[in-house]
């Protein structure tokens, strides 16, 4: 057995081994205190089995809110992140590729990268009123930063001899684009794209706490108004579960994607992700 | 100079295309004001206390939120950072924590804490702690052990070793976490005023006008207020690091 994986599955193990203790840990305090804000998680996983499966096989086993809240936040939530992606990822390359326009809209770009994304929940619920416009312009905007900006500063990153070599051969334009700038732009664009899908799922959640007839944000809301914590708890721990899983999802295209760089610097630690 | 030329007649070209587009009747004035308008408002908004009550209330919220972040995660963070297994358990449950969004909590913190101000400083407590915790963490991994080495062949004792080396060779990195969570705490709150949990705020303000009849220049102008907030908490405290820690090459290589 080689070392490389040896110390993945090791780490793996520490990993898990860690969770569950801090779980059992959870589950201990939780009984002791007996508080009905913080059910015990054994309590919670009995209630997201309850909320989430029926025996319906028509329904593959999937309760109607799976279908009515989960999934529509979901699509709104990767839906506003895919456009963030599309528009961030040409527009960036663009503004690093080109000086001068970058120094016309840096300021402006300065300005609006610092509005805290929730003041524009406001904004586009008087423009559009209640609905998926409304939360998914906010997720663009609130999102696009990221992409962008790392997006700009993979796309000077190119160096040198690959300009000159790619000049040599007179490739064209697009393929100047396609297959030098964006490659090279990869993975300071990746890091962005993970930062942003965080910043999408707080402002699926948050936009649907601030107004919203369904989703997920919605039912946190409902079960404030309910007094039922148990439920809340659920719908906070299928949060936690589904952004660990896109994070992940996303983690492993970029090593897929990667693969070729002959240096893969570790992930940052800390990405700029807001509340 | 020419850049800030350029910047100028960008931001310029972009006010006027608003202003344009304002008047030129794509929608209703209230829905699209032109940008003169959103000013206008913004000016006599600035002359009248109330609205300046609000965007003290959320500074001031803001402020005292990151300062107890900041003095919760310092001294945890060494505290943590000092032993290796305590150190890789930490970041394996902040792996775990991380993904919920700290703006779902805040149904169930308006149930705990109430409609206090106690509320979104809470909660940016919460969201702000994780950068400065894991930098602080962060930077005790990246010690130099010749330094370690040093210091305890003059003698220095564990506790000397840990504020009078460690600490600050990792206060760059520290600070850098500061910046992070400055504006994730900002973020969150005015998330918590947006939600009606505070009776005061830029937040609770701009959910006050756009509910009722829809009067977007309003709206625009509490955006603006919130940008400018946003703005100078971010070059502020990017200054301050320059001016702080201008020999240190991690602040070099901040932006």
């Amino acid at each position: 057995m080689s070392e490389q994986p040896r110390r993945r599955a090791l780490g793996f193990l520490e990993r898990w081994l860690v969770f569950a203790g801090a779980v059992v840990v959870w589950e201990i305090v939780t009984r002791i205190s007996d508080s009905v804000f913080f059910p015990p998680p054994s309590k919670i996983v009995q209630f997201c089995a309850e909320l989430w499966f029926v025996a319906e096989p028509t329904q593959l086993f999937l309760a109607d809110t799976v279908y009515e809240d989960i999934l529509p936040s979901l699509a709104r939530a990767l839906g506003g992140w895919l456009i963030t992606a599309v528009v961030g990822i040409s527009l960036g390359l663009a503004l690093g590729r080109s000086r001068i326009a970058y120094e016309y809209l840096n300021p402006l770009v300065t300005f609006l990268r610092s509005v805290p994304p929730p003041a524009l929940i406001p904004v586009f619920m008087v423009a559009f009123g209640i609905g998926a416009q409304m939360q998914i312009a906010t997720i663009v905007f609130g999102a696009l930063w990221p992409v962008l900006l790392n997006s700009v500063d993979g796309a000077r990153s190119v160096d040198r001899v690959k300009t000159d070599t790619a000049r040599s051969f007179r490739i064209s334009r697009t393929e100047w684009i396609r297959m030098v700038v964006f490659p090279a732009a990869l993975p300071k664009i990746f890091a962005g794209l993970r930062t942003s899908l965080a910043i999408s799922l707080i402002l699926m959640v948050m936009s649907e706490l601030v107004s919203s007839n369904h989703g997920i944000g919605y039912r946190i809301q409902l079960s404030q108004n309910t007094f039922s914590f148990d439920t809340m708890w659920a719908w906070l721990v299928l949060l936690g579960a589904l952004g660990y899983l896109l994070n992940n999802a996303l983690l492993a295209l970029e090593r897929r994607m990667l693969g070729w760089q002959p240096k893969r610097e570790a992930a940052p630690a800390t990405a700029k992700a807001g509340g | 100079m020419r850049s800030a030329l350029r910047g100028a007649i960008g931001v310029a070209g972009f006010l006027l295309l608003w202003e344009a587009a304002g008047h030129a009747g794509f929608a209703p004035q209230n829905l699209f004001p032109p940008v003169s308008m959103v000013f206008a408002r913004l000016g006599e908004l600035l002359a009248t206390e109330e609205f300046l009550r609000e965007i003290i209330a959320t500074v001031l919220a803001w402020l005292i939120a990151l300062a107890v972040a900041t003095g919760i995660a310092v001294p945890l963070g060494l505290l943590l950072g000092s032993y290796p297994a305590v150190r890789r358990a930490t970041k394996v449950l902040v792996e775990f924590i991380r993904p919920v969004p700290p703006v779902a909590l805040i149904p169930l913190l308006i149930v705990l804490i109430g409609n206090g101000p106690e509320t979104k400083i809470s909660l940016a407590v919460f969201g702000a702690l994780w950068p400065i915790l894991f930098n602080t963490i962060y930077a005790l991994d990246e010690l130099e052990p010749m330094y370690v080495e040093t210091a305890r062949s003059f003698g220095l004792g564990r506790a000397a070793i840990m504020t009078r080396v460690a600490l600050p060779n990792a206060l760059p990195f520290i600070f850098t976490g500061v910046r992070i969570s400055a504006s994730i705490a900002l973020i969150l709150v005015i998330s918590v005023e947006l939600r009606g949990g505070g009776t005061a705020g830029i937040g609770y303000w701009m959910l006050g006008v756009s509910q009722g009849i829809r009067q977007m220049d309003l709206v625009l102008a509490g955006t603006l207020v919130a940008g400018v907030i946003g703005l100078l908490s971010n070059y502020g405290l990017e200054w301050l690091q320059r001016r702080l820690f201008g020999w240190n090459e991690i602040a070099q290589e901040a932006r």
